[in-house]
């Protein structure tokens, strides 16, 4: 499943992301393959905000579609 | 250095060491840099401001300035640029954000397998402690191999240790696995920092070697990415729960329902400040008062004795559109108190986090006109002037975006000076008409934008940004920064307005400005059914675009005809120097596409609505 379909306050982990500009802009972010994500906020039909570490990034929907992850089964 | 040129300061200084400020965007390495230096620079880079470098002097060194970026590569201009003037420094200072460490370690990683002698500055060091966020600063100092400063700067505190540090600056502890990479290229590369770029496939610097760029990217920066997950883990402590007041406030911003209030009380907020104080009661004064009621009379008798105002060269100078009067005028009494109050705004927008959220809030709106989040700043500068707008639109990720962005700054979106105007005439036609005005104008954006995403080929970037925490702004540096941004603006603004009233006061002067209103009179009347005089307006509306709306409150108009005529000064040919900017800007080409597609937009939709309504 991709990041589009986690719900707010949903955990997962990054399964994999196949665009390779993008999995380097990412990187840089600080996520990677194996990082571990939180929902931290959806807007409908808009982006999703991520948050890791202590840290916000905003995923516009086009981009979001892109990540497959992994739901944390907590 | 041969290699590279970045930028006349850069090359002219030769011979002596450059010290370069590397850091993320909104790291405060501005605040570094005007301590330092004492020539202040722009603090955040969000709206493009920094793409040219700031440089200033440190003894016999020379301090510069680089755009915010999250690592040295080719991923757009800002890059281009950092990348550059970090590949030429003698010494770096990479400042990090403390509480965004994950983050911005990766970029000081980068430096460190640079191999550039470098200083790191652990900012926000205050912040980070009051979230109960603990970093072992020797330990990373250790783990790096650089020496590592705790600061706040925004507090002024550590800046003199980190200056005082600089002679201590090492090249850190490369990698061991990228180390090795770079040895391999040193026999055909000849500098550490080029032969890094070129392992992780730089086309550009490859090229300038004329070597092939290595295909080690995603090795490098995943490597890079797990050694800076080990330090953080090694060296950070934060607390379990980070539930707090902002992490809350922030979450408002964007939720639809709290958001919604949130901006709609900011916009409250900019229209009280820039709409109702700066444009009403500031301008009166300035405008009104200083301007037109003491500079231009005194201005008057002191040049009319030498050059009688009657003679041609007493009309370009102190004339209806003169240089001295009427020139001054606007860009003292008008144009100065809106851009102060729109940077005090802005800034302070900027500096409280709250611009990125309002981006994403708005993201999928704008996505329907080929837009991402980001394209909201500068169509909200626009607004205050179509001008800055229009320089901000650089900010935007491809050209595409930026022709789009510019396009409905220019076409649909009414600048305050108009704006004020507009709101006055609108008062008196009640509110059933002014929401036939405001609904056509927006009918207007939401069609050129869903035409122009349609039309201009290409796809526009997704929205991906950084979300900053939310923090308080300090007021000095809401200061500075509107200082120094309206300095600038003023400067790059001034030319044009000279050279704008310099071209009426010609048309003026030869008559042609009254053969225009003839000419344009049979389609005023016969298409818009408005009075012939209206023709006028629509003159003074290519100069200035609250002149054209200004010329049309002298006129005896129908509730209806307010609303039509409105509607076409609205969607009218930006000022004068909106249009330079536009040629600086976007060409030639785009520029008049724009101009004169604005008077067929104008006209047609204007005339449009007056065959039914009137």
């Amino acid at each position: 499943m991709s990041i589009c379909e986690l719900r707010h306050g949903e955990h997962a982990t990054v399964d994999a992301i196949p665009d390779e500009n993008l999995r380097v802009q990412l990187l840089r972010f600080g996520i990677t393959v194996g990082s571990k994500v939180l929902c931290h906020c959806k807007l409908p039909f808009g982006p999703i905000v991520l948050k890791y570490g202590g840290q916000e990034i905003a995923l516009g929907r086009e981009i979001a579609r892109q990540v497959a992850i992994q739901p944390a089964t907590v | 250095m041969s290699h590279s040129c970045c930028g006349a300061v850069a090359c002219a200084t030769t011979g002596k060491r450059k010290i370069v400020l590397v850091g993320n965007p909104n790291v405060g390495k501005s605040i570094f840099f005007s301590s330092w230096s004492g020539i202040y620079a722009d603090v955040s880079n969000f709206p493009g401001t920094t793409v040219e470098i700031s440089s200033g002097k440190i003894g016999d060194d020379v301090l510069l300035d680089t755009p915010g970026v999250y690592g040295v590569s080719s991923f757009n201009d800002e890059e281009r640029v950092a990348r550059d003037v970090i590949l030429g420094a003698d010494l770096a200072v990479n400042i990090v954000d403390a509480t965004h460490l994950e983050r911005d370690l990766f970029l000081t990683l980068q430096l460190v397998d640079m191999g550039i002698p470098m200083v790191v500055a652990l900012n926000f060091c205050d912040e980070a402690e009051s979230m109960g966020i603990h970093i072992d600063a020797r330990k990373l100092e250790d783990e790096l191999g650089v020496p590592v400063i705790r600061t706040a700067a925004i507090k002024n505190r550590g800046l003199k240790e980190v200056f005082g540090a600089l002679p201590l600056a090492r090249p850190g502890l490369a990698d061991p696995e990228v180390d090795q990479s770079i040895t391999h290229l040193l026999d055909r590369i000849d500098t550490r920092p080029e032969a890094l770029m070129v392992l992780e496939g730089d086309e550009v610097v490859a090229a300038r070697h004329g070597v092939a760029p290595e295909n080690e990217r995603e090795r490098i920066y995943l490597l890079r990415r797990q050694r800076a997950n080990d330090l953080v883990a090694e060296i950070v402590a934060r607390p379990e729960k980070s539930a707090r007041f902002r992490d809350l406030l922030g979450r408002l911003c964007l939720h639809p329902a709290s958001g919604l209030l949130i901006l709609l009380g900011v916009l409250w907020g900019c229209y009280e400040l820039i709409g109702v104080w700066v444009a009403g009661d500031i301008v009166g004064l300035t405008e009104e008062t200083i301007m037109l009621g003491h500079w231009e009379p005194w201005i008057r008798s002191l040049v009319n004795p030498l050059i009688p105002q009657s003679t041609v060269l007493g009309q370009i100078l102190i004339g209806e559109f003169g240089i001295l009067t009427m020139t001054v005028t606007y860009l003292l009494g008008l144009l100065l108190p809106l851009v102060v109050g729109f940077y005090v705004a802005l800034s302070f927008l900027e500096d409280s986090g709250y611009l990125p959220r309002l981006a994403t809030f708005v993201d999928r709106m704008m996505t329907a006109i080929g837009l991402n989040g980001r394209a909201v700043i500068p169509v909200i500068l626009g607004f205050g002037c179509v001008q800055l707008g229009t320089i901000t639109t650089r900010i935007l990720g491809s050209n595409r975006e930026r022709s789009i962005a510019t396009a409905i700054l220019n076409f649909v979106i009414p600048c305050s000076a108009q704006l004020g105007v507009i709101a006055g005439m609108l008062a008196v036609v009640g509110f059933k008409l002014s929401l036939t005005y405001a609904a056509v104008i927006f009918a207007c954006l939401a069609i050129l934008g869903t035409v122009l995403n349609k039309v201009i080929p290409g796809k526009s970037s997704a929205l991906l940004i950084d979300l900053p925490p939310m923090r308080l702004p300090r007021i000095t540096n809401i200061l500075r920064k509107t200082l120094i941004r309206s300095f600038f603006f003023m400067k790059e603004a001034y030319i044009w307005f000279i050279a704008g009233s310099l071209g009426v006061s010609l048309l003026q002067v030869t008559g042609g400005l009254k053969a225009w209103q003839k000419l344009l009179a049979p389609l005023t009347e016969g298409w818009l059914h408005l009075p012939k005089e209206a023709a006028t307006a629509f003159v003074m509306g290519m100069v200035r675009r609250d002149f054209g709306a200004a010329g049309l409150t002298e006129l005896a108009l129908s509730p209806w005809q307010v609303v039509v005529s409105l509607v076409v000064i609205t969607l009218f040919v930006p000022c004068i120097a909106s249009l330079m900017i536009l040629f600086k800007e976007r060409g030639l080409k785009e520029g008049m596409a724009v101009w004169f597609g604005a008077w067929v937009l104008a006209f047609s939709v204007g005339g449009t609505l007056a065959q039914i309504v009137l």
